[in-house]
């Protein structure tokens, strides 16, 4: 019985993928570009503060470190929970309309993954550190030239950072289904698709959409390492 | 050095581009989407109606009349889509639960309530059916089924969510005479707290337990090959399920809804007679009977029936619908 479910849970994700069926393929698409703009926002504000971290060191750095490494387990229930009363229209922000709006899930997933980015990040970075700061220093670099250099090293690593960050964007649900209220057509997306299939018994469709999920994960991740040999 | 250098700034070039262009397809998409339709009207409904499908058929046929209206439902148990629509964040509710409709009503957050659908909850339950409660009336069921559950024999399965549903199974429960929060402390008693379909395959995995399911539900996992259970107890006027719709009350100052209007519009479109016998074929395909029943149109053509007796018995207030008070500029939904 549950074989049979798994191997019609293959036939279907094959299905839906050669079909293109076009619900789906918005679904996916919807999924990838909320979860890209919220790696795109995370990054902005993620990798100024990786830097500051993994290079510079001033007062409190090492409580903004264990801050930041327990942020990594933030419940995404609890934070999409925050954020729906924060942005309630009759919360405090709710002027901005973020509840319901692909772009809130984006702002909501980029706060979740900040911490994922600025760990990675900033622990790459800081790995380097020493032996090129030395070397650069010899040659007479700036301290600002020094930074470059070092980022510049490490660019596979904090492109892996964000790839990571992404990739827990794109697989959490918490926060997709409390801000986005998994609404067709406006705001649903893999993980609220495979919640909904799943409360509605449609089990091999679920796994099929887990399966979609999986591939475009995985896909990503090898890409990047196969281009990060050269 | 110098080509590595160069190398390594084409890659930062091309990686910054690509950010730039996923940003700019991601703003443009939102102002698409924001832009498109002039207004947004959202419906905070329950997972059992959502669930099956039924709404995202509505939503299709009336899109199709009022082409400047986004309809969008939010599914939730019926006690969190009342609290969503009381906090502003919905426009109207669908929703199965009398009592808190008419807290609802009564609290100033809603007007113009219409009855609109009705369907039967059932008790169901693993196959030759061990407990003996086949053809009961649900509150004989009830009884025998916790004795049943107190002798090892059986266990019982509760939504254990603030569901409507589970309101249901715990007014079927006091009905019987017995108190929830009792029941809850024996070990045959199980909260699953979760949906329909969660708590149904929570049953069919117990050994020899039963749930209170509403039909929707039911055949929808059992066509989907996901429970074997058999319908044990079926309906009555006990296990009777009503839906309504409440539009969010435009003068309440807290609710900040704009889209009063477009709600009406909606709830006038959910009694029309398109709507109505929509909701009296949708399931026929799939499961050979229709999940809903339409109120509206049972109100016209068999006002004398038991079961229009039955449903003013129970989801009227004072044998009304909805008392004149909670009425706003709506003559003509009403005869």
């Amino acid at each position: 019985m549950i074989d049979l479910t798994i191997i019609e849970a293959f036939q279907e994700a094959f299905r839906l993928i050669i079909t293109a069926d076009p619900e789906v393929f918005s679904i996916v698409t919807r999924s990838i570009y909320i979860s890209g703009l919220a790696t795109v926002l995370a990054c902005v504000w993620g990798i100024p503060i990786s830097v500051l971290v993994g290079l510079y060191s001033f007062p409190g750095k090492r409580l903004l470190r264990s801050l930041f490494n327990a942020l990594l387990g933030i419940p995404t229930v609890a934070l999409g929970l925050t954020l729906y009363l924060l942005w309630s229209r009759s919360g405090p922000f709710g002027f901005f309309h973020l509840l319901y709006s692909p772009l809130g899930i984006a702002i909501g997933q980029s706060i979740l993954i900040t911490p994922i980015l600025v760990s990675f990040a900033s622990s790459t970075l800081g790995s380097i550190d020493t032996k090129i700061k030395d070397l650069a220093k010899t040659l007479g670099a700036s301290d600002f030239q020094i930074s470059l250099t070092i980022i510049r090293e490490s660019f596979w690593e904090i492109l892996l950072s964000i790839t990571a960050s992404f990739n827990r964007a794109f697989a959490e649900l918490g926060v997709a289904i409390m801000i986005g209220g998994n609404i067709r057509y406006v705001t649903r997306m893999l993980t609220t698709s495979i919640a909904l299939e799943t409360a509605r018994g449609d089990i091999p469709f679920s796994i099929a959409l887990g399966i979609i999920l999986m591939v475009i994960v995985l896909s990503i991740t090898l890409i990047i390492n196969y281009f990060r040999k050269d | 050095m110098l080509n590595r250098e160069f190398g390594m700034n084409t890659k930062i070039i091309a990686s910054l581009f690509v950010v730039i262009v996923i940003t700019a397809l991601g703003l443009y998409s939102v102002t698409i989407s924001a832009n498109l339709q002039n207004q947004h009207l959202i419906v905070s409904t329950t997972t059992s109606l959502y669930e099956t499908g039924l709404l995202d058929v509505l939503k299709t046929e009336f899109e199709s009349q009022y082409f400047n209206i986004n309809v969008s439902f939010i599914s939730q148990g019926t006690g969190l889509a009342i609290q969503t629509a009381m906090r502003g964040d919905a426009d109207m509710i669908v929703v199965h639960d009398t009592a808190r409709e008419l807290a609802f009503l009564e609290d100033g957050y809603g007007v113009n309530r219409k009855v609109i659908a009705y369907n039967f909850f059932i008790v169901v339950g693993p196959v030759g059916d061990p407990a003996g409660i086949r053809s009961m009336s649900p509150v004989e069921a009830l009884t025998q089924l916790k004795h049943a559950g107190e002798t090892g024999l059986i266990q019982w399965v509760s939504r254990g969510d603030d569901s409507g549903t589970h309101a249901k199974e715990k007014r079927l429960w006091a009905a019987a005479g017995f108190d929830v929060e009792d029941l809850r402390e024996m070990s045959w008693y199980l909260e699953a707290g979760s949906g329909m379909t969660a708590t149904l395959k929570l049953t069919h995995e117990k050994i020899n337990a039963y749930t209170l399911c509403d039909m929707g539900s039911y055949l929808n996992n059992y066509a989907h090959g996901n429970i074997d259970l058999e319908v044990v107890v079926e309906e009555g006027k006990d296990t009777l399920n009503v839906y309504s719709a409440i539009a969010n009350n435009p003068e309440k100052t807290e609710l900040v809804t704009a889209n009063f209007e477009a709600s009406m519009k909606f709830l006038e479109f959910l009694i029309s007679d398109t709507c109505q016998s929509i909701l009296a074929d949708f399931g026929t395909d799939d499961f050979g009977r229709p999940l809903f029943n339409p109120y509206i149109s049972l109100l016209e053509n068999n006002r004398d029936s038991d079961t229009v007796q039955w449903i003013q018995d129970l989801a009227y207030f004072d044998g009304t619908e909805c008392p004149e008070v909670y009425r706003y500029n709506a003559a003509n939904i009403y005869e």
